[in-house]
């Protein structure tokens, strides 16, 4: 799925950030702490040379400029950027699963390779976005150890199951669609990796989305059994896909902050709202109901009122009680496991072919080095 | 509905063998999904199966209606090599069952499209795909054979137990006009160069079973055979006459 | 298995098509360059980007520093004279 969004807010603060920000800070900063170390007077002139660094960030982000790997960035954009993104990139490669369990029961070639290629894309997507999390000094290895230990999240939405095919078009179409409410903005994010990745992930996207309607599309028009399948699939997909936006704007504990660095452009009740008012038409070319008694147009307002979201489940799902919470990381984990053997083989042989240790310039690389 | 109760004739014959091998690969290979040693591997595992259901696609639309013939059909109507059809097993057996296919379907696919008959301008299209996928079993294979201990006795074993497979691709198939002496050495000659190179050993078992009934190409096929289709077909079975 | 063996970055760089130049399309992991090239291949050309491929090791490349940045690229800054708009040419003046 494309790119999922991150829930910026409910993820608990990252205990293990440490060692990690202090590698970033090592390898994007080196400049900077040069110059900082060199300096002469100690650290009366450190203290301004921070000033001014921070000035300048501001000013950066103030003027809608691109902030970019090396660039002096505070510790706690930095550290952000990386929750963020990774939350990101494990949504990418955690999505797979839920798609990829229909995979080898497509009811049709054509659908069967749409299936793969999108799931495929998701894969690619995920690893876009380790890309841009390894510029700000993380190793992928590193995101993928916090995913698997449970110390960085995943979107939730995907700890719930695909019970029916139809799922598979409604997670198209609603959980890809609100991910792209979500992700359009990120494209015009203040880091510039970031901003970068989310642009070739949102050109990829669109097919998703699509592909997704057109498929619940023929299963509205099919059979009655089709049609069934098409509502209760998207009965048990729309609230959660709300969801998806994070909770409400004055329970958002990361948002503001995040609003201020301009990684995060609109509030999550603004895209829910935009999401709700994109999909009441779509539903009705459809032919689907959305579950909701409450959802009605509000000339007032100029947007759609609707129900109450169950944030209990939210939260509870999120904290790891959902219905697939325990599957989907096991088989994550198990994969990673499994796939040691294949890693350390290709690594040693690059290793004898080179005739030279090469794990050092593993721990140094760093991407986009050229930003 | 087709059925094993019409002989097919020579030209449905050829393109269900090849269709099949292609479509049930890619199968197998979209059971990786989600499972794959390494992100990259997802991409790249995901490419090949994607390539293959394309000519999958083409060559069953060639004699017939694709879904019909992919969802339809019982276990003993499908053409397919029991190579094509052995379950993934570890990434060291999935990449000795793609090394050994990969190389026959480069080598086969090269003699079509060098010929000119019906299948030439499939083959010519797929080649090139399929010169791919066996530039990936060959890099795997030199990696895994050459990488640890773990991993040079995986791929080993993986070779050794699929070896028993191969006789078949060599087997005359009714319509497929090809010089099945020469692509048998040239199979062997590659694939023994490439297990090589990797510090690997050639298997020098049988490469047939001794049942003489036949094998895949007489649609005789292996146990797992049938769970995969079960999977594959039941959501379409389930609905009779729909659209997807 | 731990970072020890992960395996290092590669940066990729893509010609789109034949007459432009490569270009920085993003990184990825691989053991070594060859596989770099053919995961480069899956995942940044699958859908027809490119005609071309580079691959480079990340740690190999030397980058200019941020803090740079004035002593390298503001003296430029300074020399309209370089650029053709700089001159006034009498209008009717062909070919210029």
């Amino acid at each position: 799925m494309a790119t999922r969004r991150t829930i910026e807010s409910n993820e608990p603060n990252d205990r293990s950030g440490g060692s990690l920000r202090s590698r970033g800070t090592e390898m994007a900063t080196a400049a900077a702490q040069k110059a900082a170390e060199t300096e002469p007077g100690g650290a009366g002139s450190t203290a301004a040379r921070a000033a001014e660094q921070q000035a300048a960030f501001d000013e950066a982000v103030a003027a809608d400029e691109r902030i970019e790997p090396r660039d002096w960035m505070p510790d706690a954009y930095r550290t952000s950027l990386i929750r963020q993104i990774a939350q990101h990139a494990h949504s990418e490669i955690i999505g797979m699963q839920p798609e990829a369990n229909w995979i080898t029961r497509a009811p049709s070639l054509r659908r069967k390779a749409i299936l793969m290629a999108k799931a495929q894309d998701e894969a690619g997507h995920g690893l876009y976005l380790y890309s841009a999390a390894e510029t700000l000094g993380v190793s992928r290895d590193e995101l993928l150890d916090k995913l698997h230990s449970g110390r960085q999240k995943y979107s939730s939405i995907f700890n719930y199951p695909t019970l029916t095919w139809a799922d598979v078009g409604a997670i198209g179409w609603l959980v890809d669609g609100a991910a792209i409410t979500n992700q359009v903005p990120l494209c015009r994010c203040s880091y510039g990796p970031y901003a970068r990745a989310m642009i070739r992930v949102c050109k990829e996207e669109s097919f998703h989305q699509r592909q997704g309607y057109e498929s619940l599309l023929a299963l509205s028009r099919g059979t009655q059994a089709q049609h069934e399948m098409a509502q209760d699939a998207v009965n048990r997909w729309w609230w959660p896909s709300l969801m998806m936006f994070g909770p409400p704007d004055e329970e958002s504990s990361h948002s503001e902050q995040s609003m201020t660095w301009k990684i995060k452009r609109h509030s999550n009740d603004e895209l829910r709202q935009r999401f709700v008012d994109i999909c009441v038409p779509q539903a009705e070319s459809l032919g689907l109901t959305l579950p909701d008694p409450d959802l009605k147009w509000n000339e007032a307002r100029g947007h759609h009122d609707f129900g109450p979201i169950d944030w209990t489940e939210f939260w509870d799902v999120l904290k790891g009680n959902g219905p697939c919470n325990d599957q989907r990381i096991t088989q994550r984990r198990r994969a990673h496991e499994e796939g040691a053997w294949v890693r350390e083989a290709a690594a040693a042989y690059a290793t004898k072919q080179a005739g030279a240790p090469r794990a050092d310039t593993a721990a140094t690389a760093h991407g986009e080095a050229t930003a | 509905m087709t059925t094993t109760s019409t002989p097919p004739d020579s030209r449905t014959e050829a393109a269900l063998a090849l269709g099949d091998d292609a479509l049930v690969l890619s199968h197998r290979l979209g059971e990786w999904a989600g499972h794959a040693p390494v992100l990259e591997e997802e991409v790249a595992l995901a490419n090949i199966a994607l390539d293959l259901l394309g000519q999958a696609r083409v060559l069953l639309s060639s004699v017939g209606d694709e879904d019909e013939l992919a969802y339809l059909r019982e276990e003993r109507a499908f053409r397919n090599l029991q190579l094509v059809e052995q379950p993934n097993g570890d990434f060291a057996h999935t990449i000795a069952r793609q090394l050994y296919f990969s190389t026959y379907q480069t080598l086969l696919y090269g003699q079509l499209a060098a010929a000119d008959g019906e299948l030439a301008p499939l083959a010519a299209k797929a080649v090139k795909e399929v010169a791919y996928h066996q530039d990936h079993a060959e890099q795997w294979t030199l990696r895994l054979g050459d990488g640890t201990a773990e991993s040079h006795a995986r791929i080993q074993r993986g070779l050794d137990a699929l070896w028993r497979f191969t006789g078949e691709m060599f087997q005359p198939v009714v319509g497929l006009d090809i010089d099945r002496t020469a692509l048998r050495e040239s199979w062997t000659a590659s694939v023994t160069a490439v297990i090589e190179r990797a510090t690997l050993t050639v298997p020098s078992g049988p490469q047939s079973g001794a049942w003489t009934a036949g094998a895949g190409r007489q649609g005789l096929h292996t146990e797992p055979f049938g769970r995969m289709l079960a999977e594959m077909q039941h959501l379409h079975r389930s609905h009779p006459g729909a659209s997807w | 298995m731990s970072s020890s063996t992960e395996w290092p970055l590669w940066e990729i760089f893509v010609r789109s098509r034949r007459g432009l130049s490569h270009t920085h399309a993003g990184s990825l992991h691989a053991p070594d360059a060859e596989m770099a090239l053919r995961n480069a291949r899956d995942l940044y050309t699958r859908r027809s980007e490119g005609v071309s491929l580079w691959v480079v090791p990340a740690a190999a490349i030397t980058a200019s520093s941020p803090d740079e940045k004035d002593s390298f690229f503001e003296p430029a800054g300074d020399k309209p004279y370089r650029h053709p708009t700089f001159y006034d040419i009498p209008e009717g003046v062909k070919h210029l």
